[in-house]
Protein backbone atom coordinates (compact mmCIF):
# COMPACT_ATOMS: atom_id res chain seq x y z
CA UNK A 1 0.00 0.00 0.00
CA UNK A 2 1.37 3.46 -1.24
CA UNK A 3 1.48 6.15 1.20
CA UNK A 4 -1.41 8.09 -0.77
CA UNK A 5 -3.24 5.05 -0.92
CA UNK A 6 -3.12 4.11 3.33
CA UNK A 7 -4.59 8.22 3.06
CA UNK A 8 -7.57 7.89 0.60
CA UNK A 9 -8.31 4.23 2.67
CA UNK A 10 -8.18 6.74 5.99
CA UNK A 11 -10.03 9.53 5.17
CA UNK A 12 -12.46 6.99 3.75
CA UNK A 13 -12.45 5.21 7.17
CA UNK A 14 -13.35 8.22 8.45
CA UNK A 15 -16.25 9.46 6.07
CA UNK A 16 -17.76 6.00 6.33
CA UNK A 17 -18.53 6.11 9.97
CA UNK A 18 -19.70 9.45 9.61
CA UNK A 19 -22.13 8.78 6.95
CA UNK A 20 -23.15 4.95 8.00
CA UNK A 21 -24.13 6.73 11.70
CA UNK A 22 -26.14 9.47 10.14
CA UNK A 23 -27.97 6.89 8.14
CA UNK A 24 -29.05 5.01 11.36
CA UNK A 25 -29.89 7.98 12.78
CA UNK A 26 -32.36 9.26 10.10
CA UNK A 27 -33.76 5.90 10.37
CA UNK A 28 -34.79 7.58 13.47
CA UNK A 29 -36.38 10.89 11.99
CA UNK A 30 -40.21 11.10 13.70
CA UNK A 31 -39.33 8.58 16.43
CA UNK A 32 -37.85 10.23 18.73
CA UNK A 33 -39.50 10.71 22.81
CA UNK A 34 -39.18 14.34 22.83
CA UNK A 35 -39.42 16.96 20.18
CA UNK A 36 -36.25 18.67 21.41
CA UNK A 37 -34.84 15.16 20.54
CA UNK A 38 -36.18 15.24 17.28
CA UNK A 39 -33.95 18.74 16.20
CA UNK A 40 -31.22 17.25 18.43
CA UNK A 41 -31.32 14.41 16.44
CA UNK A 42 -31.25 15.81 12.83
CA UNK A 43 -29.05 18.65 14.10
CA UNK A 44 -26.44 15.85 14.67
CA UNK A 45 -26.81 13.75 11.44
CA UNK A 46 -26.48 16.50 9.57
CA UNK A 47 -23.17 17.52 11.48
CA UNK A 48 -22.40 13.94 10.04
CA UNK A 49 -23.42 13.81 6.66
CA UNK A 50 -21.35 16.98 6.61
CA UNK A 51 -18.41 15.63 7.67
CA UNK A 52 -18.53 12.61 5.36
CA UNK A 53 -19.13 14.96 2.72
CA UNK A 54 -15.70 16.89 3.26
CA UNK A 55 -13.96 13.41 3.18
CA UNK A 56 -15.49 11.98 0.39
CA UNK A 57 -14.37 15.19 -1.54
CA UNK A 58 -11.02 15.03 -0.21
CA UNK A 59 -10.87 11.07 -1.00
CA UNK A 60 -11.76 11.95 -4.74
CA UNK A 61 -9.46 14.52 -5.28
CA UNK A 62 -6.80 12.28 -3.37
CA UNK A 63 -7.61 9.55 -5.88
CA UNK A 64 -8.26 11.33 -8.84
CA UNK A 65 -10.17 9.17 -10.98
CA UNK A 66 -13.39 11.27 -11.11
CA UNK A 67 -15.52 9.85 -8.59
CA UNK A 68 -17.62 12.53 -6.98
CA UNK A 69 -18.87 12.33 -3.32
CA UNK A 70 -21.90 10.44 -4.45
CA UNK A 71 -19.84 7.77 -6.29
CA UNK A 72 -18.43 7.06 -2.79
CA UNK A 73 -21.85 6.91 -1.06
CA UNK A 74 -24.21 5.33 -3.68
CA UNK A 75 -22.11 3.25 -6.30
CA UNK A 76 -19.83 1.41 -3.71
CA UNK A 77 -21.31 -2.82 -2.46
CA UNK A 78 -21.29 -2.93 1.30
CA UNK A 79 -17.39 -5.04 1.59
CA UNK A 80 -16.23 -1.55 0.16
CA UNK A 81 -17.24 0.69 3.12
CA UNK A 82 -15.12 0.62 5.88
CA UNK A 83 -17.29 1.55 8.87
CA UNK A 84 -16.57 0.22 12.12
CA UNK A 85 -19.24 -2.68 13.27
CA UNK A 86 -20.21 -0.57 16.40
CA UNK A 87 -21.56 2.32 13.77
CA UNK A 88 -24.31 0.15 12.05
CA UNK A 89 -26.00 -1.49 14.55
CA UNK A 90 -29.24 -1.26 14.10
CA UNK A 91 -31.34 1.32 16.36
CA UNK A 92 -33.14 -0.49 18.46
CA UNK A 93 -34.69 1.76 21.82
CA UNK A 94 -33.75 4.94 22.24
CA UNK A 95 -31.30 3.83 24.97
CA UNK A 96 -29.24 1.60 22.41
CA UNK A 97 -28.96 4.66 19.86
CA UNK A 98 -27.49 6.86 22.73
CA UNK A 99 -25.02 4.12 23.48
CA UNK A 100 -23.76 3.23 20.02
CA UNK A 101 -23.08 7.00 19.77
CA UNK A 102 -21.78 7.77 22.86
CA UNK A 103 -19.48 4.81 22.62
CA UNK A 104 -18.32 6.19 19.09
CA UNK A 105 -18.27 9.77 20.16
CA UNK A 106 -16.23 8.85 23.07
CA UNK A 107 -13.25 7.50 20.42
CA UNK A 108 -13.97 10.02 18.08
CA UNK A 109 -13.30 13.19 19.38
CA UNK A 110 -9.76 11.90 20.46
CA UNK A 111 -9.57 10.43 16.97
CA UNK A 112 -10.24 14.09 15.62
CA UNK A 113 -8.29 15.80 18.32
CA UNK A 114 -5.37 13.92 17.26
CA UNK A 115 -5.86 14.40 13.46
CA UNK A 116 -6.46 18.22 14.08
CA UNK A 117 -2.08 17.74 14.37
CA UNK A 118 -1.87 15.61 11.99
CA UNK A 119 0.50 16.74 8.89
CA UNK A 120 -1.62 16.12 6.07
CA UNK A 121 -3.10 19.79 6.16
CA UNK A 122 -6.42 18.89 4.97
CA UNK A 123 -7.60 16.54 7.56
CA UNK A 124 -6.20 18.65 9.45
CA UNK A 125 -8.73 21.19 8.42
CA UNK A 126 -11.46 19.17 8.27
CA UNK A 127 -10.77 17.36 11.86
CA UNK A 128 -10.47 20.77 13.66
CA UNK A 129 -14.25 21.81 12.32
CA UNK A 130 -15.64 18.60 13.13
CA UNK A 131 -14.37 18.23 16.40
CA UNK A 132 -16.69 21.73 17.40
CA UNK A 133 -19.77 19.19 16.72
CA UNK A 134 -18.54 16.22 18.13
CA UNK A 135 -17.73 17.87 21.06
CA UNK A 136 -21.29 19.22 21.50
CA UNK A 137 -22.87 15.93 20.63
CA UNK A 138 -20.74 14.26 23.62
CA UNK A 139 -21.82 16.91 25.71
CA UNK A 140 -25.65 16.12 24.62
CA UNK A 141 -25.59 12.40 24.45
CA UNK A 142 -23.78 11.94 27.57
CA UNK A 143 -25.54 13.19 29.94
CA UNK A 144 -28.75 10.92 28.24
CA UNK A 145 -26.29 8.40 29.12
CA UNK A 146 -26.45 9.82 32.88
CA UNK A 147 -30.22 10.57 32.94
CA UNK A 148 -31.27 7.29 31.46
CA UNK A 149 -28.61 5.27 33.85
CA UNK A 150 -29.45 6.97 37.19
CA UNK A 151 -33.54 7.88 36.14
CA UNK A 152 -35.56 5.27 36.80
CA UNK A 153 -35.26 1.09 38.03
CA UNK A 154 -36.22 0.17 34.10
CA UNK A 155 -33.96 3.06 32.17
CA UNK A 156 -31.24 1.73 34.76
CA UNK A 157 -31.69 -2.06 33.42
CA UNK A 158 -32.58 -1.08 29.63
CA UNK A 159 -29.15 1.16 29.32
CA UNK A 160 -27.23 -1.12 31.29
CA UNK A 161 -28.39 -3.64 28.65
CA UNK A 162 -27.41 -1.82 25.76
CA UNK A 163 -24.20 -1.57 27.35
CA UNK A 164 -23.56 -5.17 27.40
CA UNK A 165 -25.06 -5.55 24.24
CA UNK A 166 -22.82 -3.29 22.83
CA UNK A 167 -19.64 -3.23 24.14
CA UNK A 168 -18.30 -6.10 22.14
CA UNK A 169 -18.28 -4.03 18.98
CA UNK A 170 -15.97 -1.41 20.72
CA UNK A 171 -12.76 -3.14 20.99
CA UNK A 172 -12.50 -2.64 16.81
CA UNK A 173 -11.95 0.68 17.01
CA UNK A 174 -8.70 0.45 18.85
CA UNK A 175 -7.32 -2.26 16.83
CA UNK A 176 -4.29 -1.00 14.50
CA UNK A 177 -3.95 -2.31 10.94
CA UNK A 178 -1.14 -1.25 8.35
CA UNK A 179 -3.34 1.62 7.56
CA UNK A 180 -3.67 3.19 11.06
CA UNK A 181 -0.16 2.93 11.22
CA UNK A 182 1.38 4.02 7.99
CA UNK A 183 -1.03 7.39 9.01
CA UNK A 184 0.32 7.66 12.56
CA UNK A 185 3.89 7.25 11.35
CA UNK A 186 3.91 9.08 7.91
CA UNK A 187 1.57 11.87 9.17
CA UNK A 188 1.45 11.60 13.07
CA UNK A 189 -1.78 10.72 13.18
CA UNK A 190 -3.69 9.23 16.05
CA UNK A 191 -1.71 6.84 18.24
CA UNK A 192 -4.91 4.23 18.93
CA UNK A 193 -2.97 2.93 21.84
CA UNK A 194 -2.85 5.94 23.75
CA UNK A 195 -6.23 6.95 22.25
CA UNK A 196 -7.75 3.92 23.71
CA UNK A 197 -6.61 4.84 27.28
CA UNK A 198 -8.16 8.23 27.27
CA UNK A 199 -11.56 6.77 25.32
CA UNK A 200 -11.46 4.34 28.68
CA UNK A 201 -10.79 7.16 31.35
CA UNK A 202 -13.79 8.85 30.11
CA UNK A 203 -16.05 6.38 29.25
CA UNK A 204 -15.27 4.95 33.36
CA UNK A 205 -16.41 8.80 34.56
CA UNK A 206 -19.90 8.79 32.21
CA UNK A 207 -20.92 5.54 33.21
CA UNK A 208 -19.81 5.66 36.98
CA UNK A 209 -21.90 9.19 37.44
CA UNK A 210 -24.74 7.11 35.08
CA UNK A 211 -24.67 4.36 38.06
CA UNK A 212 -23.78 1.92 35.44
CA UNK A 213 -21.20 -1.02 35.25
CA UNK A 214 -18.62 -1.15 33.26
CA UNK A 215 -18.81 -4.35 31.31
CA UNK A 216 -16.28 -6.97 31.90
CA UNK A 217 -13.41 -7.81 29.27
CA UNK A 218 -14.54 -9.73 26.67
CA UNK A 219 -14.33 -11.50 23.15
CA UNK A 220 -14.45 -8.33 20.56
CA UNK A 221 -16.01 -8.16 17.06
CA UNK A 222 -14.19 -6.62 14.19
CA UNK A 223 -14.49 -6.61 10.67
CA UNK A 224 -15.45 -3.25 9.84
CA UNK A 225 -12.74 -1.35 9.07
CA UNK A 226 -11.90 -4.48 6.78
CA UNK A 227 -15.03 -4.33 4.72
CA UNK A 228 -16.73 -7.59 6.63
CA UNK A 229 -19.97 -6.17 7.96
CA UNK A 230 -23.39 -7.11 9.53
CA UNK A 231 -25.95 -9.20 8.01
CA UNK A 232 -28.23 -5.98 8.23
CA UNK A 233 -25.45 -3.80 6.64
CA UNK A 234 -26.60 -4.67 2.83
CA UNK A 235 -30.20 -3.86 3.86
CA UNK A 236 -29.19 -0.05 4.66
CA UNK A 237 -27.12 0.19 2.26
CA UNK A 238 -29.69 -1.09 -0.69
CA UNK A 239 -32.31 1.68 0.85
CA UNK A 240 -30.09 3.76 0.47
CA UNK A 241 -28.24 3.43 -2.74
CA UNK A 242 -31.58 2.45 -4.64
CA UNK A 243 -32.20 5.48 -6.49
CA UNK A 244 -28.96 5.70 -7.78
CA UNK A 245 -28.40 2.29 -8.62
CA UNK A 246 -32.19 1.70 -10.04
CA UNK A 247 -31.62 4.80 -12.60
CA UNK A 248 -28.42 4.27 -13.53
CA UNK A 249 -26.54 7.73 -15.06
CA UNK A 250 -29.69 10.18 -14.13
CA UNK A 251 -28.64 12.88 -12.32
CA UNK A 252 -30.90 14.61 -9.18
CA UNK B 1 -50.59 27.73 7.67
CA UNK B 2 -52.05 24.25 7.82
CA UNK B 3 -55.22 24.77 9.23
CA UNK B 4 -57.84 23.83 6.81
CA UNK B 5 -59.57 26.66 6.77
CA UNK B 6 -61.58 24.92 9.43
CA UNK B 7 -60.82 27.80 12.02
CA UNK B 8 -63.97 28.87 13.69
CA UNK B 9 -64.92 30.88 16.25
CA UNK B 10 -65.64 29.55 19.59
CA UNK B 11 -68.91 29.09 21.46
CA UNK B 12 -70.12 31.73 22.84
CA UNK B 13 -69.39 31.94 26.32
CA UNK B 14 -70.73 33.32 29.90
CA UNK B 15 -70.75 36.76 29.89
CA UNK B 16 -67.92 37.13 32.42
CA UNK B 17 -65.88 40.44 31.58
CA UNK B 18 -67.02 40.61 28.16
CA UNK B 19 -69.47 43.45 28.17
CA UNK B 20 -70.17 45.34 25.22
CA UNK B 21 -68.06 47.91 26.06
CA UNK B 22 -64.76 45.66 26.70
CA UNK B 23 -65.74 43.99 23.38
CA UNK B 24 -66.40 47.21 21.36
CA UNK B 25 -62.59 48.47 23.00
CA UNK B 26 -60.95 45.25 21.87
CA UNK B 27 -62.53 45.80 18.31
CA UNK B 28 -60.98 49.51 17.73
CA UNK B 29 -57.45 47.86 18.81
CA UNK B 30 -57.80 45.20 16.19
CA UNK B 31 -59.21 47.99 13.69
CA UNK B 32 -56.26 50.18 14.47
CA UNK B 33 -53.72 47.25 14.31
CA UNK B 34 -52.53 47.00 17.53
CA UNK B 35 -50.89 43.41 18.19
CA UNK B 36 -52.84 41.84 21.01
CA UNK B 37 -50.47 40.34 23.64
CA UNK B 38 -50.73 37.32 25.67
CA UNK B 39 -51.31 39.75 29.06
CA UNK B 40 -54.04 41.55 27.03
CA UNK B 41 -57.98 41.48 27.77
CA UNK B 42 -59.04 39.21 24.63
CA UNK B 43 -62.54 37.53 24.44
CA UNK B 44 -62.88 33.58 25.02
CA UNK B 45 -63.97 33.40 21.40
CA UNK B 46 -60.87 34.73 20.16
CA UNK B 47 -58.82 33.33 22.41
CA UNK B 48 -60.17 29.62 21.72
CA UNK B 49 -60.17 30.23 17.79
CA UNK B 50 -56.06 31.05 18.05
CA UNK B 51 -55.52 28.09 20.60
CA UNK B 52 -57.48 25.64 17.33
CA UNK B 53 -55.75 27.61 14.98
CA UNK B 54 -52.39 27.73 16.32
CA UNK B 55 -52.20 24.12 17.52
CA UNK B 56 -53.71 22.53 14.47
CA UNK B 57 -50.91 24.44 12.67
CA UNK B 58 -48.19 23.14 15.15
CA UNK B 59 -49.72 19.59 15.02
CA UNK B 60 -49.14 19.81 11.29
CA UNK B 61 -45.75 20.60 11.06
CA UNK B 62 -45.01 17.69 13.62
CA UNK B 63 -47.22 15.30 11.27
CA UNK B 64 -45.82 17.00 8.28
CA UNK B 65 -42.26 15.79 9.12
CA UNK B 66 -43.70 11.96 8.44
CA UNK B 67 -44.14 12.01 4.58
CA UNK B 68 -41.06 13.92 3.78
CA UNK B 69 -39.22 12.14 6.79
CA UNK B 70 -40.24 8.85 4.55
CA UNK B 71 -37.43 9.74 1.59
CA UNK B 72 -34.78 10.50 3.74
CA UNK B 73 -32.96 7.17 4.18
CA UNK B 74 -33.68 7.24 0.55
CA UNK B 75 -32.41 10.50 -0.79
CA UNK B 76 -30.63 9.82 -4.36
CA UNK B 77 -27.58 12.59 -3.67
CA UNK B 78 -25.54 13.72 -0.14
CA UNK B 79 -26.44 16.95 -1.20
CA UNK B 80 -30.45 16.22 -1.79
CA UNK B 81 -30.29 14.37 1.64
CA UNK B 82 -28.41 17.30 3.85
CA UNK B 83 -31.45 19.70 2.09
CA UNK B 84 -34.27 17.21 3.45
CA UNK B 85 -33.11 16.77 6.38
CA UNK B 86 -32.64 20.06 7.22
CA UNK B 87 -36.09 21.00 5.98
CA UNK B 88 -37.74 17.72 8.29
CA UNK B 89 -35.77 19.51 11.00
CA UNK B 90 -37.25 23.07 10.34
CA UNK B 91 -40.80 21.90 10.35
CA UNK B 92 -39.96 20.36 14.44
CA UNK B 93 -38.76 23.69 14.98
CA UNK B 94 -41.72 24.94 13.75
CA UNK B 95 -43.89 23.08 15.19
CA UNK B 96 -41.70 24.04 18.85
CA UNK B 97 -42.37 27.43 18.34
CA UNK B 98 -46.25 26.74 17.28
CA UNK B 99 -46.35 25.17 20.01
CA UNK B 100 -44.59 27.85 22.40
CA UNK B 101 -46.77 30.65 20.69
CA UNK B 102 -50.16 28.69 22.02
CA UNK B 103 -49.29 28.35 25.03
CA UNK B 104 -49.02 31.82 25.87
CA UNK B 105 -52.88 31.25 25.46
CA UNK B 106 -53.20 29.18 28.24
CA UNK B 107 -52.82 26.01 26.81
CA UNK B 108 -50.16 23.50 27.78
CA UNK B 109 -48.16 21.35 24.88
CA UNK B 110 -49.39 18.15 26.89
CA UNK B 111 -52.87 18.58 26.44
CA UNK B 112 -52.47 20.00 22.60
CA UNK B 113 -50.02 16.71 22.03
CA UNK B 114 -52.75 14.62 23.75
CA UNK B 115 -55.27 16.02 22.00
CA UNK B 116 -53.58 15.31 18.40
CA UNK B 117 -52.66 11.50 19.96
CA UNK B 118 -56.25 10.43 20.88
CA UNK B 119 -57.38 12.09 17.51
CA UNK B 120 -59.19 15.00 18.60
CA UNK B 121 -56.91 17.60 17.38
CA UNK B 122 -57.03 18.20 13.63
CA UNK B 123 -54.31 18.76 11.71
CA UNK B 124 -53.76 19.50 7.74
CA UNK B 125 -55.43 16.95 5.68
CA UNK B 126 -52.39 16.94 2.72
CA UNK B 127 -50.33 14.67 5.47
CA UNK B 128 -52.80 12.00 5.03
CA UNK B 129 -51.29 11.59 1.78
CA UNK B 130 -48.82 8.81 1.12
CA UNK B 131 -45.04 10.08 -0.82
CA UNK B 132 -44.25 7.19 -2.99
CA UNK B 133 -41.70 8.45 -5.19
CA UNK B 134 -38.84 10.67 -4.79
CA UNK B 135 -40.84 13.10 -7.09
CA UNK B 136 -43.44 13.71 -4.17
CA UNK B 137 -40.48 14.99 -2.09
CA UNK B 138 -40.49 17.60 -4.94
CA UNK B 139 -43.92 18.16 -5.44
CA UNK B 140 -44.41 18.81 -1.45
CA UNK B 141 -41.89 21.30 -0.95
CA UNK B 142 -43.31 23.34 -4.48
CA UNK B 143 -47.14 22.96 -3.90
CA UNK B 144 -47.29 21.99 -0.08
CA UNK B 145 -45.07 24.76 1.17
CA UNK B 146 -45.99 26.69 -1.60
CA UNK B 147 -49.73 26.85 -0.61
CA UNK B 148 -48.57 27.04 2.64
CA UNK B 149 -46.82 30.26 2.09
CA UNK B 150 -49.39 31.65 0.57
CA UNK B 151 -51.63 31.06 3.71
CA UNK B 152 -49.13 32.02 6.28
CA UNK B 153 -47.84 35.33 4.64
CA UNK B 154 -50.90 37.10 5.78
CA UNK B 155 -50.61 35.42 9.21
CA UNK B 156 -47.06 37.55 9.87
CA UNK B 157 -49.76 40.73 10.32
CA UNK B 158 -52.10 38.48 12.47
CA UNK B 159 -53.63 40.83 15.25
CA UNK B 160 -52.20 38.14 18.08
CA UNK B 161 -48.85 39.58 18.68
CA UNK B 162 -46.90 36.03 19.29
CA UNK B 163 -48.84 33.84 16.14
CA UNK B 164 -47.59 36.78 13.90
CA UNK B 165 -43.85 37.25 14.96
CA UNK B 166 -43.72 32.85 15.31
CA UNK B 167 -44.94 33.38 11.41
CA UNK B 168 -42.27 35.78 10.57
CA UNK B 169 -40.08 33.10 11.17
CA UNK B 170 -41.61 30.45 10.08
CA UNK B 171 -42.39 32.30 6.41
CA UNK B 172 -38.90 32.65 5.65
CA UNK B 173 -37.97 29.15 5.98
CA UNK B 174 -40.78 27.99 4.08
CA UNK B 175 -40.26 29.62 1.17
CA UNK B 176 -36.22 28.09 0.90
CA UNK B 177 -38.66 25.03 1.16
CA UNK B 178 -40.62 25.80 -1.28
CA UNK B 179 -37.66 26.96 -3.98
CA UNK B 180 -35.62 23.80 -2.79
CA UNK B 181 -38.75 21.54 -3.83
CA UNK B 182 -39.14 23.49 -7.58
CA UNK B 183 -35.31 22.88 -7.94
CA UNK B 184 -36.13 19.10 -7.46
CA UNK B 185 -38.93 19.41 -9.83
CA UNK B 186 -36.13 21.12 -12.07
CA UNK B 187 -34.05 18.43 -11.97
CA UNK B 188 -36.16 15.61 -12.67
CA UNK B 189 -37.61 17.62 -15.55
CA UNK B 190 -34.44 18.48 -17.15
CA UNK B 191 -33.20 14.23 -16.30
CA UNK B 192 -34.35 11.03 -18.18
CA UNK B 193 -37.81 10.01 -19.61
CA UNK B 194 -38.33 8.48 -16.45
CA UNK B 195 -37.47 11.07 -13.80
CA UNK B 196 -39.71 13.35 -15.90
CA UNK B 197 -42.85 10.76 -15.69
CA UNK B 198 -42.28 10.93 -12.08
CA UNK B 199 -42.45 14.31 -11.45
CA UNK B 200 -45.60 14.32 -14.29
CA UNK B 201 -47.33 11.46 -11.46
CA UNK B 202 -46.09 13.67 -8.56
CA UNK B 203 -47.54 16.22 -9.70
CA UNK B 204 -51.23 14.19 -10.51
CA UNK B 205 -51.45 13.44 -7.08
CA UNK B 206 -50.65 16.48 -5.14
CA UNK B 207 -52.39 19.13 -7.03
CA UNK B 208 -55.89 18.85 -5.93
CA UNK B 209 -55.16 17.98 -2.42
CA UNK B 210 -53.05 21.09 -2.07
CA UNK B 211 -55.48 23.45 -3.67
CA UNK B 212 -57.70 21.71 -1.02
CA UNK B 213 -55.29 23.42 1.49
CA UNK B 214 -57.35 26.23 1.56
CA UNK B 215 -60.30 24.88 3.17
CA UNK B 216 -63.97 24.78 1.89
CA UNK B 217 -65.39 27.35 -0.92
CA UNK B 218 -65.87 31.01 0.69
CA UNK B 219 -69.76 30.03 0.31
CA UNK B 220 -68.88 27.39 2.93
CA UNK B 221 -67.08 28.75 5.41
CA UNK B 222 -69.13 30.64 6.72
CA UNK B 223 -67.11 31.04 10.43
CA UNK B 224 -64.23 32.70 8.70
CA UNK B 225 -66.15 35.85 8.65
CA UNK B 226 -65.89 36.26 12.48
CA UNK B 227 -61.48 35.63 11.98
CA UNK B 228 -61.71 37.92 9.46
CA UNK B 229 -63.14 41.44 11.25
CA UNK B 230 -60.36 39.84 14.39
CA UNK B 231 -57.51 40.24 12.00
CA UNK B 232 -56.53 36.10 12.67
CA UNK B 233 -57.74 35.93 8.82
CA UNK B 234 -57.02 38.30 6.35
CA UNK B 235 -57.70 36.69 2.65
CA UNK B 236 -60.45 33.96 2.39
CA UNK B 237 -59.68 30.76 1.50
CA UNK B 238 -61.09 31.55 -2.50
CA UNK B 239 -58.94 34.51 -2.80
CA UNK B 240 -55.72 32.80 -1.02
CA UNK B 241 -56.47 29.47 -3.32
CA UNK B 242 -56.76 31.51 -6.31
CA UNK B 243 -53.41 33.39 -5.50
CA UNK B 244 -51.87 30.00 -5.45
CA UNK B 245 -53.50 28.44 -8.84
CA UNK B 246 -52.09 31.94 -10.44
CA UNK B 247 -48.45 31.81 -9.11
CA UNK B 248 -48.00 28.00 -9.52
CA UNK B 249 -49.42 27.26 -13.25
CA UNK B 250 -46.69 29.66 -14.56
CA UNK B 251 -44.56 27.35 -12.73
CA UNK B 252 -45.37 24.22 -13.90
CA UNK B 253 -45.63 25.52 -17.79
CA UNK B 254 -41.63 26.05 -16.90
CA UNK B 255 -41.09 22.80 -15.96
CA UNK B 256 -43.37 21.33 -18.62
CA UNK B 257 -45.66 19.51 -17.30
CA UNK B 258 -49.26 19.64 -17.07
CA UNK B 259 -52.12 20.18 -14.07
CA UNK B 260 -54.35 17.19 -13.75
CA UNK B 261 -57.38 19.71 -14.87
CA UNK B 262 -58.86 19.80 -18.29
CA UNK B 263 -60.93 22.82 -17.11
CA UNK B 264 -57.70 24.39 -16.14
CA UNK B 265 -57.49 27.68 -18.64
CA UNK B 266 -56.31 31.42 -18.51
CA UNK B 267 -59.07 33.64 -18.15
CA UNK B 268 -58.01 37.18 -19.90
CA UNK B 269 -61.06 39.14 -18.75
CA UNK B 270 -60.27 38.74 -14.94
CA UNK B 271 -56.14 38.04 -15.22
CA UNK B 272 -56.42 34.58 -13.19
CA UNK B 273 -56.51 31.22 -14.20
CA UNK B 274 -60.53 29.45 -13.58
CA UNK B 275 -60.22 25.84 -12.29
CA UNK B 276 -62.26 22.99 -12.02
CA UNK B 277 -64.45 21.76 -9.27
CA UNK B 278 -62.58 20.45 -6.06
CA UNK B 279 -63.83 16.93 -5.41
CA UNK B 280 -64.80 18.05 -1.40
CA UNK B 281 -66.54 14.83 -0.63
CA UNK B 282 -62.34 13.32 -1.12
CA UNK B 283 -62.19 16.30 0.93
CA UNK B 284 -64.53 15.50 4.17
CA UNK B 285 -63.15 11.65 3.70
CA UNK B 286 -59.40 12.51 4.54
CA UNK B 287 -60.80 15.46 7.34
CA UNK B 288 -63.08 12.44 8.62
CA UNK B 289 -60.12 10.26 9.04
CA UNK B 290 -60.51 8.06 5.59
CA UNK B 291 -57.64 9.45 3.71
CA UNK B 292 -54.98 6.99 2.62
CA UNK B 293 -53.00 7.84 6.07
CA UNK B 294 -54.71 8.94 8.53
CA UNK B 295 -54.34 5.70 10.79
CA UNK B 296 -50.68 5.24 9.70
CA UNK B 297 -49.83 8.92 10.51
CA UNK B 298 -51.68 8.93 14.13
CA UNK B 299 -49.83 5.70 14.97
CA UNK B 300 -47.07 6.51 14.33
CA UNK B 301 -46.73 9.41 16.14
CA UNK B 302 -48.35 7.38 19.23
CA UNK B 303 -45.98 4.83 18.96
CA UNK B 304 -42.95 7.23 19.07
CA UNK B 305 -44.59 9.14 22.45
CA UNK B 306 -45.27 5.13 23.61
CA UNK B 307 -42.09 4.11 23.09
CA UNK B 308 -40.21 6.96 24.63
CA UNK B 309 -42.19 7.02 27.82
CA UNK B 310 -39.93 5.57 29.64
CA UNK B 311 -37.10 7.80 28.18
CA UNK B 312 -39.14 10.86 29.65
CA UNK B 313 -39.73 9.39 32.92
CA UNK B 314 -36.47 8.28 33.56
CA UNK B 315 -35.47 11.88 32.50
CA UNK B 316 -38.21 13.23 35.02
CA UNK B 317 -36.84 10.45 37.90
CA UNK B 318 -33.00 12.08 37.09
CA UNK B 319 -34.34 15.98 37.15
CA UNK B 320 -36.15 15.04 40.47
CA UNK B 321 -33.26 13.33 42.05
CA UNK B 322 -30.87 16.86 41.41
CA UNK B 323 -33.20 18.83 42.33
CA UNK B 324 -33.62 16.43 45.61
CA UNK B 325 -29.46 16.81 46.14
CA UNK B 326 -29.18 20.64 45.84
CA UNK B 327 -31.79 21.18 47.94
CA UNK B 328 -30.45 18.54 50.39
FE1 LIG C 1 -43.23 24.34 8.37
FE1 LIG D 1 -41.98 23.68 5.24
Amino acid sequence: MSRDEAVIAYVLRLADNALILAQRMIELVTAKPELEEELANANFALDFIGQARMLYSYAAELEGAGRSEDDFAFMRDGNEFRNLLLIEQPNGHFGDSIVRQYLFEAFYVHQLDALTRCKDQRIAEIAARAIKEVRYHLRHISHWLIRLGDGTDESHQRVQASLDELWRFTGEMFVSDEVDVAIRDNLAGPDLEAIAALWKRDVEDVIAEATLQLPEDQWMARGGKQGQHSEHFGFLIAEMQFLQRSYAGASW
Amino acid sequence: MYTQGLDQAGKDQEAGAETPEHLEAFQKRIDAEEKIEAKDWMPEAYRRTLVRQISQHAHSEIIGMQPEGNWLTRAPSLKRKVILLAKVQDEAGHGLYLYSAAETLGVSRGQMVADLLSGKAKYSSIFNYPTLTWADIGAIGWLVDGAAIMNQIPLCRCSYGPYARAMVRVCKEESFHQRQGFDIMVSLCRGTAEQKAMAQDALNRWWWPSLMMFGPNDANSKHSAQSMAWKIKRFSNDELRQKFVDATVPQADFLGITMPDDALVFDKDSGHYSFGEIDWQEFMDVVAGNGPCNRQRLEKRNKAHNDGAWVREAAQAYAEKQAACAAA
